[in-house]
């Protein structure tokens, strides 16, 4: 309800400046102009084949990259010599924007989902590392004695302890991941896809001016990343870290 | 059951060496209840710390049922003064059943077990309640279970109501009086609160800081439970409290 409250204030924001006459209807095309196009595209069907597109290589690439980032992140915290040898390669590639890595990708392995997928596994992966590091080693040192001192040790106290206790990291590692995952995807999009995706989508309409296009587009992007903060992300928090108290809700 | 053989630890600095405990020996029998009393810096933490096997003395030795202490270890039972010990992403019965679950306990097994401890600490009514829903003080009993729960003979114990207030903490030394008559476990207690160790030990070892010394050993030798406010409680206390300034006289 809330939400509703803040995304209408902004698009009636929006409507006013698209009616105000300032711009050219074309390029700045009124919220009912839009929301006949979305409804255009969502209804011949177009516009899930896009969607599906991008969420398949947003989610190739955030798997894999969720996986190596936990990998990595845990391993770091545990291990000197693996933190040591890995920790200047992340400090030195992390600052590399992960588009820049798209013409080389494409060079390497063509224009399709691999080089996009890869742009976004780049992208996603830093934050999942950082935070999977950061949270291993935020765990509260007195959870790790008690638990020693009831005989846990090894595998037991990574998955029992550590785990459980670097959550609110790893949760926020996610979401900055998925976040990033978007961004990257976009890009990557414009420069690697040749047919497909919400990316792709926009920078095509541009050719033709179709500033409507691009606007309902961007509306779907917002709309399922919306849906994922508080379906899945949200509803993943608050049944763990929220739930244990160990992160706490804002003040009313 | 405890024997503490000349026990030195030493560490290193930026400001070079500190003594935090010097040459410290003292024995607990079976089922005794031990007090190590001092002000901050005293080493009785650190003490405590190397008998739970957290770190190893420089010089000397610490042995429990008979054998030198090597690291943690499930004959020992640890709790410690921040509420924040237990695990935040387990309930109360989650948290007690803890340790059996690394003995390998069944499933079954251990929640029995773990209730029965829930019920002495007098909190089975919250078996399933997550530790940021109870207060400080029933947070420190669910402590307690859980350091019970798997069955060590040696209970070691960190200030474990030092962050409690007055009255919920005079409420959990009689719960623990009564624990502790019920369970017989030996159990060396760290507090600087004099009138806690009155109250709770068979044996008061009196440690003064700066090197980290044992100064005194004192028998309570009361009946119980005990009265606070009886002649004896307070000859007691005034006993250690004698013993706890006398460095000072003596410079």
């Amino acid at each position: 309800m809330k939400a509703a409250i803040s995304i209408g204030f902004f698009l009636l924001l929006y409507e006013a400046v698209a009616r105000s006459g300032w711009f050219a209807a074309a390029l700045v095309p009124t919220l009912p102009a839009v929301a006949k196009t979305l409804w255009w595209m969502l209804a011949e069907g177009t516009m899930a084949r896009h969607a599906l597109a991008t969420l398949y290589r947003v989610f190739a690439g955030l798997a894999a990259a969720a996986a190596t980032g936990l990998l990595l992140g845990f391993l770091m915290a545990r291990y000197r010599p693996v933190e040591r040898f890995f920790l200047p390669l992340v400090s030195a590639l992390m600052p590399i924007p992960s588009l820049a890595w798209a013409p080389v990708f494409i060079l390497w392995f063509g224009l399709g989902d691999t080089a996009t997928i890869l742009v976004v596994f780049y992208a996603a992966s830093f934050p999942m590392i950082l935070n999977t590091w950061t949270g291993a080693r935020a765990v509260n040192p007195l959870w790790l004695r008690a638990a020693g001192a009831m005989g846990a040790g090894g595998a037991a106290m990574f998955w029992k302890v550590v785990v459980p206790g670097a959550l609110p990291f790893i949760i926020t590692g996610l979401r900055l991941a998925f976040q990033r995952s978007w961004i990257a995807v976009v890009g990557a999009e414009m420069l690697a896809a040749s047919a497909f995706g919400l990316g792709w989508v926009i920078f095509d309409a541009k050719e033709f001016l179709n500033a409507d296009i691009m606007l309902a587009s961007l509306a779907v992007i917002g709309a399922i990343g919306f849906l994922f903060e508080r379906l899945v992300f949200g509803s993943l928090e608050r049944s763990t870290v929220l739930r244990w108290g160990m992160v706490r809700a804002a003040k009313a | 059951m405890i024997e503490i053989n000349n026990v030195t630890l030493e560490y290193d600095t930026p400001g070079g060496k500190v003594l935090a405990v010097e040459d410290a020996s003292f024995a607990a029998k079976a089922s005794e209840f031990v007090c190590l009393v001092g002000p901050s810096g005293c080493g009785k933490t650190t003490l405590l710390n190397m008998i739970a096997g957290f770190f190893a003395p420089t010089q000397g030795e610490i042995r429990v049922g008979g054998r030198a202490v090597s690291g943690q270890g499930q004959d020992r039972g640890v709790v410690f003064q921040d509420f924040a010990q237990l695990f935040p992403w387990r309930t109360a019965l989650g948290n007690v059943v803890f340790g059996l679950e690394m003995k390998g306990v069944s499933r079954a097994e251990r929640e029995r077990i773990a209730l029965e401890q829930l019920r002495l600490v007098k909190l089975e009514k919250f078996a399933g309640s997550y530790p940021h829903h109870l207060s400080g003080g029933m947070q420190q009993r669910v402590a307690i279970a859980r350091a019970l729960a798997y069955n060590p003979g040696v209970l070691l114990m960190d200030e474990p109501f030092a962050a409690l207030d007055a009255l919920t903490r005079d409420e959990m030394q009689r719960l623990l009086a009564e624990v502790w008559r019920e369970t017989r476990k030996t159990v060396v207690y760290v507090t600087h609160n004099v009138a806690e160790a009155v109250y709770l030990a068979d044996r008061v070892i009196v440690m003064t800081p700066h090197p980290g010394r044992i100064r005194a050993e004192v028998a309570v030798r009361l009946p119980r439970p005990r009265d606070p406010l009886s002649v004896e409680f307070l000859e007691h206390q005034k006993e250690l409290l004698r013993h706890l300034t006398q460095k000072e006289e003596e410079r």
